[in-house]
């Protein structure tokens, strides 16, 4: 594991972190394949995986998030510490560092940075994390190399905020802050040699459709046991190869050495060439997607869609959502659709989440007793023909809704639609182009129920307040919410607000243990499965430590390195 | 492709040869079509399972073997096939258990169906008892029996093709019909639109159409809706083809003879004129069949047919466009190969068919 120490370097006068990973060979290329292009290297505005990917790579923050362990470490900030309120975070920098252009890196970056983030006008999506109770959080610069962060309450996720937020170039950037441009910069087309940062590669080349090649940034601030400076690779090429299986084919041929989120499918295939083609799979257990049934809960379809209404008296029915919960058998989909690589889930939180997940909750087994014993409590009955009735008469029929891009959750749907005949339900499934079932899922509210699948974009239990809270943006089952619907919502409203600003481990624990059991409880979603993460890599590859967090196999690229004499790759 | 010479009368040198040659084909490819399209409507009754049985401990198991020796070595009159279980792993492999034989039974005991909504019953050709599983051509993800999917999945199929010919081929009957009769006006208008019609790639048309159309619909629905997207696209031949005999036969003795005695358009069209294309609209139809087929199949590969859990042949094929179904699991591929007789017999009798016209006439 990487428990990475900050070591003050007197000689080169510069505050190096020392890491304790394996050292390794400079040289080297690595070639990544990545479904699509980035949209931008601006991390201001990047959201998607592809263009946080590479930016990543590009850029510092000051604390980061260890993917393997799923805590922080210290990375542009040396140390920092904690006033006894919580709410005073202050933050010593590394001296002496510098951009990958060469200029020099100070508190004044820091500032510039967060006034970025911050700032209404430029929407980036990291300024929900820094506004705390609707207050923003403000910035003092004690000197060059110290930042007081001041939060208006306590905040129990404060280190892993700063993961993520890139600290930029305050002499490249703040032209264009200033001209309100800060948005539209540092594109595709944009010169490599006008985009720095304070990461482990620097831009070298986009070829448009193509890819994209970073050089090793001569500047970065890591350096191994043996004292050699980080990255060992001289090159990183994101190429764009935009299906899965057209991914494996190029990996199995050595295009490209290495290869995320398989599908257990594809990981089968892959599996017996491991020794005959010189790469190495790995299954690292389930990751942070997690997979669910929901019922559509919105309170604005009366009238407008009065099918979607009449159907929504069964669903708004915790029984009712139960009694599907335990018809739906969950082993069955981890053995078919993930081939015993994943996860059957109670709740949101995944197994993989080491530090959140409450193994007492258990996942619902099936059991189609249980499920009718909830129905006939909530007043169902059944025809001669196992046909299910709700207490006016009317068969229960209902469509249920899957984005068509993703194979595994066309197969989930299928599965369950077969698990609720065996009630008496029948149900449709309908498979629609992703964006338009979303579409519906967040705008039109025209749908009856749906298989979708989140990914948690970190551990913590904070992120998820965007779908938790009942005001939230993305409360899915129900937007809109003025106030919360239900007694259990307002539960929740009140639990996550208190995990929020409780700082000690354990009591934060039993809180979100607590939101877990309502939610396992109440199903506003029925929680189904999460896959495994499955990656492969070249053998000789070193360093390799995929993590259950984006990015799940190359977080950690300023360590990966060649076995092999640098050049054969 | 064949397809008939509009209206030209062919050189009588032709009549009488070789027909008794064109007999045999012609009876060997009625009688398969037959024989497959009988197939598929007892579907229910020949396949051992219902389309949607998901035996969920046997997903992509391989066809099963039917045996005549037993693991020792021993013959047995009645065939039969040994339990297989899946190493609960990751990987889709299966291994036979040699203690746990199981015969192949007749009309034995199995899931309910109708058939034509007409018979029910429980009671299939041939199956094994459980925890045998006979899965003649593999399963699916699901462990779903591809065979009897396949039989069930060409219902939609070749039925769609049918129809859609039928619907094409009335639909050109009657305005090439009225086309070839009353000429002028009405003859530009509709020839003219079968044009746009045959001109437009039908394809992409399809694909246009059924964008259009509700996502959520009913499968028989979307099934109709298929049916009428390709019938509609594919009218413009047939129309074309009955107002060329139309046209040539109008002027013929009998035709003028008729009319000499006062016969009415509606009349001559109906007594005299329709009749005469009907060869031709068979050729036509034996042409068009497989033509619809094939648009159904590409219709449904590409997710926009029928949907699951109903088969369709195209359906059931789209699955091997994943690549570990591509190259692990052949017989996920018996789909794609399911048309090739079918066509093979279709083109046959078409042939068959337009040989008889061009000599007959």
């Amino acid at each position: 594991m990487l428990a990475a120490q900050a070591v003050a370097q007197t000689v080169t006068q510069e505050d190096l972190l020392r890491t304790t990973s394996e050292p390794g060979n400079r040289g080297g290329k690595l070639v990544i394949a990545q479904r699509s292009e980035p949209r931008t290297f601006n991390p201001v505005v990047a959201i998607d995986q592809n263009s946080l990917g590479v930016s990543a790579r590009l850029m510092g923050d000051l604390i980061h998030i260890n993917r393997a362990t799923q805590k922080t470490e210290p990375a542009l900030a040396k140390s920092w510490t904690v006033s006894k309120d919580g709410t005073q975070f202050t933050v010593n920098l590394r001296r002496g560092l510098r951009f990958s252009d060469g200029a020099p890196f100070d508190a004044d970056d820091v500032l510039f940075s967060f006034k970025v983030y911050l700032d209404e006008q430029v929407h980036s999506p990291q300024r929900d994390l820094l506004i705390i109770s609707g207050q923003p959080t403000t910035l003092k610069k004690i000197d060059n190399y110290t930042v007081r962060f001041t939060f208006p309450a306590p905040y129990s996720a404060v280190e892993r905020v700063f993961d993520g937020v890139a600290i930029l170039p305050r002499h490249l950037l703040e032209k264009d802050y200033q001209e309100g441009r800060i948005n539209q910069v540092w594109t595709l087309s944009t010169p490599p040699e006008k985009i720095a940062g304070l990461g482990a590669f620097r831009l070298k080349q986009v070829v448009p459709g193509d890819r994209i090649i970073l050089e090793r940034n001569p500047n970065y601030w890591k350096i191994d046991a043996k004292g050699q400076r980080l990255p060992y690779l001289d090159e990183l090429t994101f190429v764009v190869v935009p299906t899965q299986d057209a991914q494996v084919i190029r990996f199995q041929a050595g295009d490209s050495q290495i290869i995320s989120g398989l599908s257990a499918d594809n990981f089968a295939v892959l599996e017996p060439e491991q020794k005959s083609r010189h790469f190495k799979l790995y299954d690292a257990g389930p990751g942070l997607e997690y997979n669910f049934l929901m019922f559509n809960l919105n309170d604005d379809t009366e009238g407008r869609l009065p099918e979607v209404a009449r159907k929504q008296k069964w669903f708004r029915d915790a029984r009712f959502r139960q009694a599907v919960s335990a018809a739906i058998d969950r082993a069955g989909i981890v053995r078919l659709v993930y081939r015993n690589r994943g996860a059957a889930i109670a709740t949101h939180v995944s197994p993989g989440n080491k530090a959140w997940f409450d193994s007492s909750i258990q996942p619902q087994v099936r059991s189609l007793p249980k499920a009718r014993e909830m129905l006939k409590a909530a007043g169902f009955s059944w025809k001669a023909d196992n046909t299910l009735l709700d207490s006016s008469g009317q068969p229960v029929e209902f469509t249920i809704l899957v984005g068509s891009s993703n194979t595994q959750r066309s197969q989930i749907a299928t599965l369950v639609q077969e698990d609720l005949k065996a009630i008496g339900i029948v149900a449709h499934v309908v498979p629609m182009e992703t964006r338009s079932a979303n579409d519906r899922v967040l705008n039109s509210h025209d749908y009856e129920a749906i298989v979708m699948g989140l990914v948690s974009g970190d551990a913590d239990p904070t992120p998820d307040m965007n779908i938790l809270m009942s005001n939230a943006q993305t409360h899915l089952w129900h937007l809109g919410e003025k106030i919360p619907a239900t007694p259990w919502e307002a539960e929740l409203d009140r639990l996550m607000q208190k995990q929020m600003v409780t700082l000690n481990y354990q009591e934060r624990k039993k809180i979100y243990s607590r939101v877990q059991e309502v939610l396992a409880q109440q199903l506003p979603m029925v929680y189904l499965a999460s896959p495994n993460i499955l990656v492969g890599a070249r053998e000789d590859l070193g360093n390799f430590r995929p993590a259950i967090i984006e990015q799940y196999t190359f977080w950690n690229a300023d360590e990966l390195f060649w076995h092999t004499p640098a050049g054969k790759h | 492709m064949i397809v008939a010479r509009d209206g030209i009368e062919p050189p009588p040198a032709f009549s009488g040869l070789r027909s008794t040659n064109f007999g045999s084909r012609l009876t060997w490819a009625l009688w398969f079509l037959l024989a497959i399209h009988a197939l598929v409507v007892l579907a229910a009754f020949i396949a051992p399972y219902s389309y949607q049985t998901q035996e969920r401990l046997h997903s992509y198991a391989p066809p099963t073997s039917v045996h005549f020796f037993d693991c020792a070595g021993k013959f047995h009159l009645r065939p039969f096939v040994y339990v297989t279980k899946n190493a609960e792993s990751s990987r889709m492999e299966y291994t036979q258990d040699c203690t746990q034989p199981a015969r192949i039974e007749f009309f034995t005991q199995g899931d309910e169906y109708s058939i034509l909504g007409m018979f029910h019953s429980t009671r299939h050709l041939f199956g094994v008892a459980a925890p045998a599983n006979l899965f003649l051509m593999g399963t699916d993800g699901f462990g779903r029996d591809q065979f009897s999917r396949l039989l069930y999945g060409g219902q939609v199929s070749l039925f769609a093709g049918f129809v859609a010919a039928a619907f094409s081929a009335v639909t050109g009957l009657l305005l090439g019909g009225i086309a070839g009769m009353y000429g002028g006006l009405i003859d530009d208008v509709a020839m003219r639109m079968a044009e746009i019609f045959i001109t437009v790639p039908w394809f992409y048309l399809l694909i246009a159409v059924r964008a259009f159309l509700p996502l959520q619909i009913s499968p028989v629905a979307a099934f109709l809706l298929v049916v009428a997207v390709i019938g509609m696209v594919g009218w413009g031949r047939p129309a074309r083809l009955v107002r060329g005999v139309v046209l040539s036969a109008r002027e013929r003795n009998f035709v003028l003879a008729a009319r000499g005695f006062g016969a009415s358009n509606a009349y001559l069209l109906r007594r005299h004129l329709m009749p005469l294309t009907f060869r031709v609209l068979l050729t036509q139809m034996a042409v068009l069949i497989p033509q619809f087929i094939l648009a159904e199949v590409i219709l449904s590969f590409l997710g926009l047919g029928i949907g699951e859990p109903f088969p369709s042949w195209g359906n059931m094929l789209a699955q091997a466009q994943q690549y570990h179904v591509l190259v692990s699991y052949w017989w996920m591929l018996l789909p794609g190969l399911a048309p090739v007789p079918v066509f093979l017999a279709y083109h046959s009798l078409a042939e068959t068919l337009q040989e008889r016209v061009t000599s007959n006439i």
